[in-house]
């Protein structure tokens, strides 16, 4: 087969760059929605950008490790999706609604 | 390929193999011979005998390391068994034992004692084990997780309860973020060493120039990330309504258990950023006085006692990153002197609480405590003894750890931090004193015994001798604490 | 021509641009299709950098599995109401700071520390990349990958306690 990617190409510092501002916009959602659902999502966008990171490095040093690594995250994000969806289930069938400066009965 | 799963990886490991399985065990055994509501308390007896093997096996380990010094490395250099590993697990052992045994009676007036609590708790010992014997990044992260994941489930565990749901939640929410920073720096530092290998990525970062961008991202992300773990300043907003909204017991053990493996993990990791001191000395630094200052301040108005501790437990927190802040043998020692006693009187403090719980009286007002001299002497004076050590007056055990940490800072010549945290002491009196006033002086606000059970009491007795008996005799566990430390 | 950076522009537009209509669109049916998008971005991008066991893991997972659960959620819980309210935190200058000064350092500091980095020349003969993982996931990474199975039996356990209403 023959080989069409040239991996001189793209430098890897675009990959980091890219990274850091993808979790930088996870950041953003997470400190400005008040949606739950979405500042939940904001999270994932958070560690899709620190395997995004992984890969990279792993390319650059055409090692698996980091492959690894991501896999794991991939996994601790679903443990984590997981219970937090159904923490979710439970306030919302408490209180029936996910505005997250309305649950608030704690002070903040 | 090099053999896995050697006899030395099996001897390592077995605490966490054997926690593991009783967790599990629990779980299994819970909805087979244990579905009548009132017998489900029994479980406890299958937790103790898990502490117990886990014991068993640590005594060995400890054993070994006593014969041949050193340390035990396993999985290829991803788990390590030294001194500062078992003192942790000991630690970890002794608070999930009082908090299984302070549990029982608490979850069956709150009418939500399940079996799975025991379970869950047990694999939440089982994720600390690997955050203070961890050397490896990808094992440590999954640790860290497999604790965290146990303690938003914990904290949640009222599930009719509004106030519970929603500390989960937002534990939930921050802790996921704060996991994400902390995977981030992970990331970067794999970068630079090109191993996940915590031997490997100190290499590396000695090898590097301080002022690598690079380092200097992975430093900041690492630290952001664990700052949230430990519930330091300016990253301490989850603990207090984390700590107010979770079931009184999983407050306790949040506040210990979680707190002591997030040392282990910030001790190891920034041990192995030794090399780059100079960059996060100062930052620590900064944040540890802002902990002292923001947890004593915030304390002050307290009115619900499960708050109170927790800005208390912050500006603990701060005088625990002091030990690491004077950067010499004494300062780590204090660290660790400092968690023990921290463990023991913060428990205490917590089962009194437990007490002053009802079917329809929640107990977590500084005001339920008025009376309380008259209404259970034993409790009163107790908590008396763990409110004194928790200021850190003599002759309490709270007073030891705090000595340790100002003479570090004294040793490291920095008087200014030492003098600021001496400082805080006296506004750390006085809050304390409000708790001690409602106890001796104010009048009784509920009539009807306390809420208490054989668990409790043994409880109790455990962690009151602890408190007065590190405090009054302190050689042993300083030199404990000095052994675990020696490599 | 070389076509890797093409595919890298095309990707890169796919998972930014994802994410930002994930951050600020209003219904959450909507974010969560941006955030498929932009999670198929990063997969492409994974390709890209020769992960195809990631690429895989990343559809199959990700998209497949918790982006569904999002989904789930999302159709259970009545979010109308919310949909019409202020989708912004009252104090979200606070929050838009923080996130300019982190963002801004992050960037900067990789900028300047990434530029110097060079991809290492590809070994002669190189493995397949599964293969390669799968090795290193069964030696060398054996520890976590039993410890992730107790992770996800506290996180099945946990989520069977907290969705249930009745515990017997």
């Amino acid at each position: 087969m023959p080989d069409f990617s040239l991996p001189a190409a793209v430098p890897i510092s675009w990959y980091l760059i890219l990274s850091a501002v993808l979790f930088t916009l996870g950041i953003a959602g997470f400190l400005l929605r008040r949606s739950i659902i979405t500042v939940f999502m904001s999270i994932e966008l958070m560690l899709n950008a620190v395997n995004l990171t992984f890969v990279t490095f792993s390319y650059k040093l055409k090692a698996v490790d980091g492959h690894i690594f991501t896999f794991f995250v991939m996994v601790v994000a679903a443990a984590e999706a997981a219970v937090g969806l159904a923490i979710i289930l439970t306030v919302f069938r408490n209180r029936s609604t996910l505005e997250i400066d309305e649950v608030n009965s704690l002070k903040l | 390929m090099s053999q896995f799963y050697t006899s030395t990886d099996h001897f390592v490991l077995l605490p966490a193999l054997l926690l593991a399985m009783f967790g599990c065990a629990v779980l299994l055994f819970d909805f087979w011979i244990f579905p009548q509501e009132q017998l489900r308390k029994h479980l406890i007896w299958f937790v103790a005998l898990g502490e117990a093997f886990t014991a068993i096996a640590l005594f060995r380990q400890y054993s070994f390391l006593n014969e041949h010094g050193g340390e035990l490395v396993a999985f290829n250099g991803a788990l390590v068994i030294d001194g500062f590993a078992l003192f942790f697990h000991w630690l970890f052992l002794a608070a999930t034992l009082i908090v299984a045994l302070i549990s029982y009676r608490y979850l069956e007036v709150r009418e939500e004692h399940h079996g799975e609590y025991y379970g869950i708790l047990m694999l939440a010992q089982c994720g600390m084990f690997f955050l203070a014997s961890g050397t490896d990044l990808v094992t440590m992260f999954v640790g860290l997780e497999l604790m965290a994941v146990s303690f938003y489930i914990l904290v949640g565990f009222l599930r009719t309860d509004k106030r519970s749901n929603e500390a989960a939640l937002k534990y939930l929410l921050l802790g996921a973020f704060s996991s994400g920073f902390l995977a981030y720096g992970f990331s970067l530092l794999y970068g630079m060493a090109g191993s996940t290998r915590l031997r490997d990525v100190a290499t590396a970062v000695a090898a590097r120039d301080l002022k690598d961008p690079i380092l200097l991202m992975a430093i900041g992300t690492v630290s952001v990330g664990l700052f949230f773990k430990v519930s330091a300043v300016p990253f301490h907003m989850w603990a207090p309504d984390a700590y107010e909204g979770a079931p009184t017991s999983v407050t306790a053990f949040l506040s210990v258990g979680s707190k002591a493996a997030s040392f282990a993990l910030l001790i190891r990791l920034f041990t192995a950023l030794g090399a780059a001191r100079s960059v996060w000395e100062p930052v620590l630094a900064g944040v540890a006085v802002l902990s002292l200052t923001i947890g004593n301040f915030a304390a002050v108005t307290q009115t619900n006692t499960k708050r109170l501790l927790a800005y208390s437990s912050i500006s603990h927190a701060g005088y625990m990153l002091l030990g690491l802040v004077a950067g010499n043998d004494r300062g780590l020692q204090g660290m660790l002197v400092y968690l023990l006693v921290y463990t023991f009187m913060n428990l205490g403090a917590f089962l009194v609480i437990i007490a002053l719980n009802q079917k329809d009286v929640a107990g977590e007002d500084v005001a339920d405590l008025g009376g309380l001299i008259h209404r259970n002497p034993g409790y009163a004076l107790l908590m008396l003894v763990f409110l004194l050590s928790l200021a850190g007056i003599p002759p309490t055990a709270g007073f030891i750890g705090k000595y340790y940490i100002f003479m570090a800072l004294v040793e490291a010549k920095m008087y200014f931090l030492a003098v600021i945290a001496a400082l805080y002491v006296a506004v750390a009196v006085f809050y304390y004193f409000r708790m001690v006033r409602s106890m001796f002086v104010e009048k009784q606000e509920h009539a009807g015994p306390l809420t208490t059970s054989f668990g409790m009491r043994a409880a109790l007795v455990v962690t009151g001798l602890a408190t007065l008996v590190v405090g009054l005799y302190p050689e042993p566990f300083v030199r404990l604490a000095q052994t675990s430390l020696m490599r | 021509m070389p076509i890797d950076p093409l595919f890298f522009w095309a990707f890169a537009a796919l998972t930014l641009g994802g994410a930002l209509l994930t951050i600020t669109l209003r219904s959450a049916v909507h974010c969560a299709i941006a955030l498929i998008a932009s999670l198929a971005g990063v997969a492409g991008l994974y390709l890209l950098q020769k992960a195809e066991f990631l690429f895989a893991v990343q559809i199959v997972l990700y998209i497949g599995g918790i982006m569904v659960l999002f989904l789930f959620v999302i159709m259970l819980v009545n979010l109308d109401a919310a949909a019409r309210e202020r989708q912004f935190h009252k104090r979200w200058w606070a929050g838009l700071a923080a996130t300019l000064a982190t963002g801004a350092l992050l960037i900067y500091y990789l900028a300047k520390g990434a530029s110097g980095l060079r991809a290492a020349p590809m070994p002669a003969q190189p493995a397949g990349n599964t293969e390669q993982l799968s090795d290193l996931l069964f030696s060398e990474y054996l520890l976590p990958f039993e410890l992730v199975s107790l992770l996800l039996l506290v996180a099945i356990v946990g989520s069977v306690i907290m969705a249930k209403k009745r515990i017997v």
